[in-house]
């Protein structure tokens, strides 16, 4: 039998974004411990906590849009205070990292590996001005093909990425280079801020990236967040240090 | 770059340093990868104890990966503390812990990579002071070129001492420079300036290490801390942000052994056994729990089974931790049906392996080595083991022991053989994993006169046990590369002559030795034939009473003839007991030092005959003197 659950969005900004995903994984569990959450644990002969992680976020980007979903005790859900829980949960949480909502999950709820289709990325990139790299932009979107190589099990392959790039949009210049936000597929694999860079011709190389917002979409085209939060209090807007 | 977390700091625990005029600053330094020494216990105390002084600030860095070093190197960046990334050249002292002497080239690399010259004679009166402290400071002198002072034995006071020394320094502007703050060194207690020392040769052989000024003392000893109740730390332990060795909540239960295992360095140097109360260590692991969120605590000591009053401990770390899953991990376990008892109160859900270190396979070998476990405790611990549910065993062997013979060697496979036989008739599959090393001699020890095997030996040694065992089901051999063994011996009895060899293997880029993918014994070898050194004579030679070893100018607070009386005694096979239950044998620990061991229960534990010789499985009663804590309730 299932528990509730509970699904938390966080950002995370600064240092901490060189965590990887597994890192990130382990510096949760210690904090709901930290912020006394009576995770449920599985059964059997080595129990783990039942806490479920969304896409992973590719070591040193940073984020406004992580999930996780994580299933606990149900005496104390029906008596928790989202607000505090959220303030409770930051407190445990290293510098950098911030909870910004939570919500008991309806049952029957699909995994967020499952739910999510795509995302929204800001991409810092250098290479071209804005001018050139709108020019590399409408090539891309007027294409019916963008080749990125990429190593998989110690082989080269060749992906068209095309399908996946649902928009991409030039910001402007920014200091170093230039911005762009473009949303990404997730399914059937899930293209990175860097790949498509890399597809563009000229290719411009990353500084640095932050997922906006991860979105659900569903088969009549509506588009959801897994948990929407009104305004980001610690919404990136800057550079990172 | 890999794994960048590693460099980022910001692990809760992680303090912010109040650098200024009047402050004292130490870069505390492991010269090794972040993942090794963050969890280092030493480090993480020192730390907390600097930056509560007023006059002090302690940050931390550890050596930067190959991958990073690179890119440091090309972009013209210095070696950086991870809290706050300031450079390492602009503290006032750069510390290393060393507890391998595999490290050595590290430590280097980390000075040099600082910008501060290798070879203390060239520093400069603006260069931070380059410390070292831990184990392998027992014997300083083959850092003795690079060192501008040592640390030998417990930290806790000693730090105080120095920073008080450098402040003083610094506000009087500087007298003396460099050579006046290590003039001034030297007279603390427990630190070691080496350039104010001599050292005389007599042909090859050394004949006098001599404090070079009056006021400098001939013998430096090392410091102990009388009573840990003092030192509850770490306090706040730093919880790393990414995966790292030891990744649990450590709480150190006591220092010191007196086992008195002949091969053992750590038993030796840290006498003697002082616990700390068995409440604290309660209210150190519940709020360490609380606070770091950790689900595993491991009580840490060098041999933790021996702790009074274990078992109420363990059981009340099992059951005090509320609704959330504790698990509770022993290091350094004694081998005995006690033991297993404590082991299956802990690991109650989940058996999945026990270690035990027999280190010998035959009770000969075994007192020689004053292991004193009988051929019955061992099997009735494995009996006791499997019976209760485990399935996998790792047993921890050393070879190359001082008299060991051909058949003391295959008696690590009769051993072996005979607790998967004894498996067999409790569970299905058992399996035993057998570990060997090579034995490497260390100073302050019974065995430091011994020849180290040669390489080929060794290899010769494990080879008799592979061939023994290639028909053996359920038992898999695994073992040290003996090559590492021989550069380990080299260094850790090797004198001042060693400056240059360890430093022409870092040149020739030989860092991370430690590490099996970067080590090359070829590389050591050629710096001893281009530095004029005789690795034989350092490492294989059996040396003699009236030789001058090169720590004799130092002390671990063990008499010379204590030791060797005890080395006479290997070789006639005769084991001595536990010093903690029975009468002094004066080994100097703690008459020297006026101190006395701190334990808080008059009878040895129960369940073998382990290191006290006589039957204890009702638990002997010894009398001994109990030490008086300082303020209220007795240690009884």
């Amino acid at each position: 039998m299932r528990g509730p659950r509970l699904r938390v969005r966080f950002s995370k900004h600064g240092k901490v974004r060189f965590t990887s995903h597994r890192d990130v994984a382990r510096i949760w569990e210690r904090s709901l411990r930290r912020a006394r959450i009576p995770v449920a644990y599985s059964a059997g002969f080595s129990p783990r906590p039942k806490i479920a992680f969304g896409l992973a976020l590719p070591t040193g980007y940073s984020s406004d849009a992580e999930y996780l979903d994580v299933e606990v005790d149900p005496v104390w859900m029906a008596g928790i205070d989202n607000e505090r829980l959220v303030g409770a949960l930051t407190a445990s949480l290293p510098t950098g990292m911030t909870a910004l909502a939570a919500v008991e999950l309806a049952s029957g709820e699909p995994s967020l590996q499952h739910a999510v289709t795509s995302c929204t990325w800001r991409i810092d990139a250098t290479g071209a001005d804005a001018r050139e790299a709108s020019d590399a932009v409408s090539r891309a979107m007027d294409g019916r093909e963008l080749l990125v190589q990429r190593e998989r099990k110690g082989r080269l392959s060749i992906d068209n990425i095309r399908p996946a790039v649902h928009a991409v949009e030039v910001q402007g210049n920014i200091t170093d280079g230039v911005r762009l936000t473009a949303e990404l597929a997730t399914q059937p694999r899930a293209v990175r801020p860097a790949e498509l860079l890399a597809s563009l011709h000229p290719p411009l190389r990353l500084l640095r990236a932050c997922r906006l917002h991860q979105w659900i979409t569903t088969d009549a085209g509506d588009r959801s967040e897994p948990l929407a939060v009104a305004e980001l209090s610690v919404a990136g807007t800057g550079v990172e240090p | 770059m890999s794994k960048p977390a590693r460099y980022i700091g910001g692990e809760d625990g992680m303090q912010v340093p109040r650098h200024g005029p009047g402050v004292v600053s130490w870069l505390l330094t492991y010269p090794d990868t972040y993942e090794i020494g963050l969890p280092n216990q030493g480090l993480q105390i020192l730390y907390e104890i600097l930056n509560e002084r007023p006059d002090a600030a302690a940050e931390r860095a550890y050596a930067p990966w190959s991958d990073l070093e690179a890119l440091m190197r090309s972009e013209g960046l210095p070696l950086f503390s991870l809290d706050t990334h300031r450079p390492a050249a602009l503290f006032d002292v750069i510390a290393f812990n060393l507890s391998a002497e595999l490290t050595y080239t590290n430590m280097l690399n980390c000075i040099d990579l600082a910008g501060v010259a290798v070879r203390a004679a060239s520093r400069h009166d603006a260069d931070p002071l380059i410390g070292a402290g831990g184990h392998c400071t027992y014997n300083p002198e083959p850092l003795a070129d690079f060192l501008d002072f040592a640390v030998l034995g417990d930290g806790e006071e000693a730090v105080g001492d120095i920073t008080a020394v450098l402040h003083d320094w610094k506000a009087s502007g500087r007298p003396g420079g460099r050579t006046g703050v290590l003039r001034a060194l030297a007279r603390v207690p427990g630190v070691y300036v080496p350039s104010m020392y001599d050292v005389t040769y007599d042909g090859d052989r050394l004949a006098a290490v001599e404090p070079r000024h009056p006021d400098v003392p001939a013998v430096v000893e090392k410091r102990t801390v009388a009573d840990l109740a003092d030192w509850p730390y770490p306090k706040r332990q730093l919880v790393p942000l990414t995966e790292v060795v030891h990744d649990r909540l450590n709480v150190e239960v006591f220092r010191g052994c007196t086992r008195g295992c002949r091969f053992c360095q750590a038993g030796m140097i840290t006498r003697p056994v002082r616990e700390r109360p068995a409440e604290q260590v309660r209210t150190m692991v519940s709020e360490g729990l609380r606070r770091t969120g950790y689900d595993e605590v491991a009580l840490t000591s060098l041999s933790t089974a021996d702790f009074s009053g274990i078992e109420q401990v363990v059981a009340d770390t099992v059951n005090g931790a509320g609704c959330s899953q504790v698990s509770v991990s022993l290091p350094s376990l004694r081998v005995d049906a006690f033991t297993v008892g404590i082991a299956a109160q802990i690991q109650r859900a989940r058996r999945t392996g026990l270690t035990f270190a027999p280190e010998a396979g035959t009770w000969r070998m075994r007192q020689v080595i004053n292991k004193l476990i009988t051929t019955d405790d061992l099997y009735s611990a494995v009996e006791s083991a499997y019976s209760q549910g485990w399935r996998r065993m790792k047993l921890y062997f050393l070879t190359g022991l001082p008299t060991e013979t051909d058949p003391d060697t295959l008696g690590i496979a009769e051993l072996a053989r005979n607790c998967v036989a004894l498996g067999r008739t409790h569970v299905r599959s058992p399996s035993v994993t057998v570990s060997v090393g090579g034995f490497v001699p260390k100073p302050f020890t019974p065995f430091q006169w011994f020849g180290q095997n040669t390489v080929a030996e060794l290899r010769r040694k494990i080879g008799l046990l592979r061939d023994d065992l290639r028909r053996t089901r359920g038992v898999q051999l695994k073992w040290h590369d003996p090559a590492a063994s021989l550069a380990e011996g080299l260094v850790s009895r090797g004198d001042r002559r060693l400056g240059g060899v360890i430093e022409h293997v870092w040149r020739q880029g030989g860092t991370f030795q430690e590490w099996s993918e970067h080590f090359d014994l070829g590389r050591w070898q050629a710096a001893a034939t281009a530095c004029g050194i005789d690795i034989d004579a350092y490492v294989h030679r059996h040396r003699t009473f009236d030789e001058v070893l090169p720590w004799d100018h130092l002390s671990a607070g063990l008499h010379k003839d204590f030791l060797w009386q005890d080395w006479r005694d290997a070789l006639d096979e005769v084991g001595l007991e536990d010093c903690r239950w029975t009468p002094c044998y004066d080994c100097g620990a703690c008459t020297g030092y006026g101190i006395e061991h701190v334990v808080a229960s008059a009878v040895p534990p129960a369940g073998g005959s382990q290191g006290t010789g006589m039957d204890v499985s009702q638990g002997g009663e010894v009398p001994v003197r109990l030490l008086e804590r300082s303020g209220a309730g007795a240690a009884a």
